[in-house]
């Protein structure tokens, strides 16, 4: 998502725009090559060395998030404390500080995942069952949404909550993250609901259902990892997004935690940077343990063959 | 929308006529009811915003004082004065050179480099450095905006590095601001193109690889002339897909530098963000981004006529 989202989406929409780990993809086996086998695991050495220096170029910035959040004294160098302390942490978790932007987030979050789900697969439904002469320039249209850069579009989302007098609204601001990432969503939920057969609803139609109760009780079922994955994949977004509600949330026990950090970081004087590295690890985890949930667990190949079919 | 009386209902080639369909009653408009919803989304919070974007740019709307209440219309004076801002051509150039630099260079070529390298590997090497490069990816945007900073900082990580190999420290959010906020987005963003490529490289025939090299064919000349054509379609993906994510990255850019100093590091979105909010000249921070918007949908059209072409 990455993305900005996107996020974008936007990635920014974009930040992210598939969540696509093929980390976990086996490799072929490759027959063994005589003629070549030492050259090869030269190679693999020289592989080897290049791809460890290159992780730790990725991964020492992050080393200053963790120690600073240990370290009663921590600043911006990275070191290791002289003792270790989850006080930075304690300090953080006070009402004020952590859980009402938290639970912020998760209201925005989640609120904006349901309802991005449920418009996503009543959309699908039709543009998956039916071929109409309509479906294909919709869906290009929704593409070209998926596109478009959100940053772009805040100032003028800001005038028209200034006009709707929408302006530090919660729900509206759920609404307006639900409706970001909604193009996204919907091009990966019609990819999921073409691959269920429709002979399984067309035995429901002869059963007399109508096609909302055949979506309902035979389609859906069927695709709720499909939808898991829509759901968690529009959550972390939303969860990570930051302009967003930076611009159309004004009072500081509306926001979320993504901009409540961000006063933390700026306004006060003197910056509290243990308590700021812990505040952000205990902000990132929920989504670190989603993405993890989406990479191995459930979905797995099904999954990703929405997210990447274009 | 595009829905004429002309469209009718076909049935999905694979299902045999007369089932189903004639069980189903109503008109064309109650089988698109279901998108009802998504369009009203996407309607009122998507394209309303960019519809009403496209007005508010030709008027002196403003945040404050008489023009808040009571915005006149002045037509294209917004843009006049836009190109005559000598802010604005220097916002440009720096987003191009962000974009091509952090994106089209960085994130897309060590992207590539880096999933060919996980092919070669030690399957536990690959796998403990994938994890750190997914991890900057993962991380919501702010915090990962904080540990840049922190590492960019004066007293920060990079500058301890390099006074361990005898060089004096560099205030690089001051001196070198555009350098560091490229390499922040490159940490950040290159997950994403690695996670693409290695899709594309597991679904290349191992066996072409193979013949290429009993033939004599070296490494380089095999990635030139077999694997990067053979992935050519998911280069050219990746590179709208990343160019599109980094001309909106704000908060980036925003948390490391505000765009400063004296506007060294202003992009495209850090403009609009400042006139808009800071100046509160909204009807320009408008034009700003409606000049952005157009941006993207080149950008979003040539990414649509791509995947077209499958």
């Amino acid at each position: 998502m990455s993305p900005t989202p996107a996020a974008t989406p936007a990635p920014a929409t974009a930040a992210a725009t598939s969540p696509a780990p093929a980390m976990g993809r086996e490799r072929r086996p490759r027959p063994g090559l005589s003629v070549s086998s030492a050259r090869r695991s030269a190679s693999k050495t020289l592989a080897n060395a290049v791809l460890i220096l290159l992780g730790l170029c990725f991964l020492i910035p992050l080393s200053w998030l963790v120690l600073a959040s240990l370290d009663p004294e921590a600043g911006y160098t990275t070191e290791l404390p002289k003792t270790f302390t989850l006080d930075n942490f304690a300090a953080v978790l006070t009402p004020e500080l952590a859980f009402v932007p938290l639970l912020n987030s998760l209201l925005l979050s989640a609120g904006a995942a349901a309802l991005t789900v449920v418009a996503a697969v009543l959309a699908a439904y039709p543009l998956s069952r039916y071929q109409l002469r309509f479906n294909k320039p919709f869906l290009y249209t929704v593409l070209f949404g998926t596109c478009l850069p959100i940053t772009a579009i805040m100032v003028p989302v800001y005038s028209l909550f200034v006009q709707l007098n929408l302006l530090d609204s919660l729900p509206a601001t759920t609404f307006f993250m639900a409706a970001t990432f909604l193009p996204m969503a919907i091009w990966m939920t019609k990819n999921f609901m073409d691959s269920v057969p429709i002979s399984l609803e067309e035995a429901a139609w002869m059963d007399g259902a109508s096609s909302m109760k055949a979506l309902a009780h035979v389609v859906v079922p069927l695709m709720r990892p499909g939808l898991a994955v829509v759901f968690i994949f529009v959550f972390i977004q939303a969860w990570g997004n930051f302009f967003v509600p930076f611009i159309l949330l004004l009072s500081s026990g509306k926001q979320p935690a993504a901009v409540s950090i961000f006063r933390f970081f700026g306004q006060y004087g003197t910056v509290a940077y243990g308590q700021l590295a812990a505040f952000s690890i205990l902000y990132s985890i929920p989504v670190i343990l989603l993405y993890v949930l989406v990479s191995r667990g459930i979905g797995g190949s099904f999954a990703m063959a929405g997210a990447m079919k274009g | 929308m595009t829905a004429g009386t002309s469209t009718r209902p076909v049935r999905r080639p694979g299902t045999g006529p007369g089932h189903g369909n004639s069980g189903r009653t109503g008109s064309l408009w109650l089988k698109l009811l279901p998108l009802a919803p998504a369009i009203a989304l996407l309607g009122i919070f998507l394209a309303g915003p960019i519809i009403f974007s496209v007005y508010g740019s030709f008027t002196n709307a403003a945040l404050t004082g008489k023009n808040a209440k009571d915005p006149q219309f002045i037509g294209p004076e917004n843009y006049a004065d836009l190109f005559r801002d000598p802010n604005f051509p220097q916002s440009l150039w720096l987003t191009v050179l962000f974009v091509f630099a952090s994106a089209i260079v960085g994130q897309n070529l060590l992207g590539l480099g880096t999933a060919l390298l996980v092919n070669k590997a030690t399957k536990a090497v690959a796998a403990v450095v994938s994890v750190c490069v997914v991890a900057a990816w993962v991380l919501p945007e702010i915090v990962a905006a904080f540990v840049a900073y922190a590492f960019f900082f004066r007293e920060g990580t990079l500058n301890q590095l390099t006074a361990t190999v005898g060089v004096a420290p560099v205030d690089w959010l001051f001196e070198h601001p555009m350098l560091a906020i490229i390499l922040a987005n490159i940490w950040r963003g290159t997950a994403f193109s690695m996670m693409v490529y290695q899709a594309a490289l597991n679904d290349v025939p191992q066996e072409i690889s193979e013949s290429a090299m009993i033939d004599g064919a070296g490494g380089a000349l095999r990635l030139w002339y077999i694997t990067l054509p053979m992935i050519r379609r998911s280069i050219a993906t990746n590179l709208m897909l990343i160019t599109l994510q980094t001309l909106a990255v704000f908060t980036l850019i925003y948390v490391m530098t505000a765009g400063g100093p004296s506007r060294r590091s202003a992009t495209l979105p850090v403009m609009a963000y400042e006139e808009a909010f800071r100046y509160s000249n909204i009807g320009y921070g408008t034009a700003i981004a409606v000049v952005m918007i157009l941006i993207g949908a080149v950008f979003s059209v040539v990414y649509i006529r791509l995947l077209k072409e499958k």
